[in-house]
């Protein structure tokens, strides 16, 4: 019955799929709103622990398996098509190559920054 | 799939039942290309915002790497319990949105209602504690870049060493500067976000939206998701500096 539907309707069976009607378990959601809430804890008593530079990176690191949790679960890529994971991918990947190649040049300048400071006193 | 395959027939065609006909826009053929369509319109969306926030954490990352202690002093300034409280409200109206999406896509529509009504009234809360900072900061001096005219010291946590600096480092306004535009482009996202719901809130009531039409609510959950997201990032970069 649905295949003859979907010949029928000639280019758009492409589509075979039905809409995303992936329904995510009420238990998956109370976990993860549950993870959340943990790691949100932790995330404030580990910065007040000095870790020296790792502060930085386990307060990062804390918020990306977050931030993962909330697009695996709440935003159902983990359910859907491969498709758009591959596009929020891309667009961190465009993110991540912004930052490094600002950095690298901001960086880069640093030392004629503060001998010009250090030349004028401005 | 539960769905009957009429789902998969024309919208134009005779077997088309005229409720299902009104879902679907002519344009489309069928009514998963139509939310494929919508799906993928969102995402590209959010996309575009990551990168809209990304220069914001650009100018952040730019600085912190150069100028930590004008970070280390000025979130000092910060209250880190408003910020985790808001944190809290923000990750629970993300579990309320994702529960919306479920009751829309099970055709629950008091449970869907009742979900986007708590979602809108954390979002109300969130509003409410970032008024409550912003007017705590106006009242102090704690501006951006050169109307940073600090009335006090920071207290600081009692946990915190003497602070190196007994007098604000030079351009501590820049911290305040990234403070306020990335906390306030995201107030502006949560703003735009009460807008969507509230107008899906209106539709809800209407019984516009069940099993076989929710995709306006799952793509403004998206959307609250990725505002969710960004928040995560913003309040352990911001208020929780070590």
């Amino acid at each position: 019955m649905e295949h003859a539907a979907v010949e029928r309707n000639g280019p758009a069976a492409g589509h075979a799929r039905a809409p995303e009607a992936h329904v995510v378990p009420l238990r998956v959601l109370l976990g993860v709103f549950g993870a959340l809430v943990v790691l949100t804890y932790l995330t404030v008593k580990v910065a007040e622990v000095d870790l020296g530079a790792w502060n930085l990176f386990g307060a990062l690191g804390i918020a990306s398996v977050k931030a993962t949790l909330v697009a695996l679960y709440f935003m159902h890529l983990r359910y859907d098509s491969a498709f758009y994971s591959f596009l929020f991918v891309v667009g961190l990947a465009f993110l991540v190559m912004f930052l490094g190649l600002t950095l690298i040049d901001a960086v880069a300048y640093q030392p004629d920054i503060q001998e010009f400071r250090q030349a004028t006193g401005l | 799939m539960s769905e009957t395959p009429a789902l998969y027939t024309s919208p134009t065609s005779p077997s088309a039942s005229p409720a299902r006909r009104g879902h679907v826009a002519h344009h489309f053929a069928t009514a998963e290309q139509q939310f494929d369509a919508g799906k993928l319109g969102i995402w590209i969306f959010l996309v575009t915002e990551i990168l809209f926030f990304g220069g914001l954490f650009c100018a952040y990352a730019v600085y912190r790497s150069i100028h930590p202690e004008i970070f280390v002093y000025g979130h000092q300034y910060l209250d880190k319990n408003l910020g985790a409280l808001n944190t809290a409200v923000l990750i629970f109206s993300s579990l309320t949105m994702a529960w919306a999406v479920r009751c829309a896509q099970l055709g629950q529509r008091r449970g869907l209602v009742a979900c986007l009504a708590i979602t809108l009234v954390c979002a109300s809360v969130f509003m409410g504690v970032k008024y409550v900072e912003y007017s705590q900061k106006w009242r102090h001096g704690l501006l951006w870049a050169g109307w940073f005219k600090p009335a006090e010291a920071p207290e600081g946590p009692a946990h915190a060493p003497v602070p190196a600096h007994p007098q604000p480092p030079r351009d501590t306004g820049i911290f305040f500067s990234i403070y306020f535009l990335m906390t306030g482009l995201h107030g502006l996202h949560v703003l735009g976000g009460m807008g969507v719901i509230g107008w899906l809130l209106a539709g809800a009531l209407c019984g516009r939206y069940g099993s076989e039409y929710f995709a306006p609510v799952d793509f403004v959950a998206l959307y609250w998701h990725l505002v969710d997201m960004i928040w995560i990032f913003l309040f352990p970069l911001l208020y929780l500096i070590h």
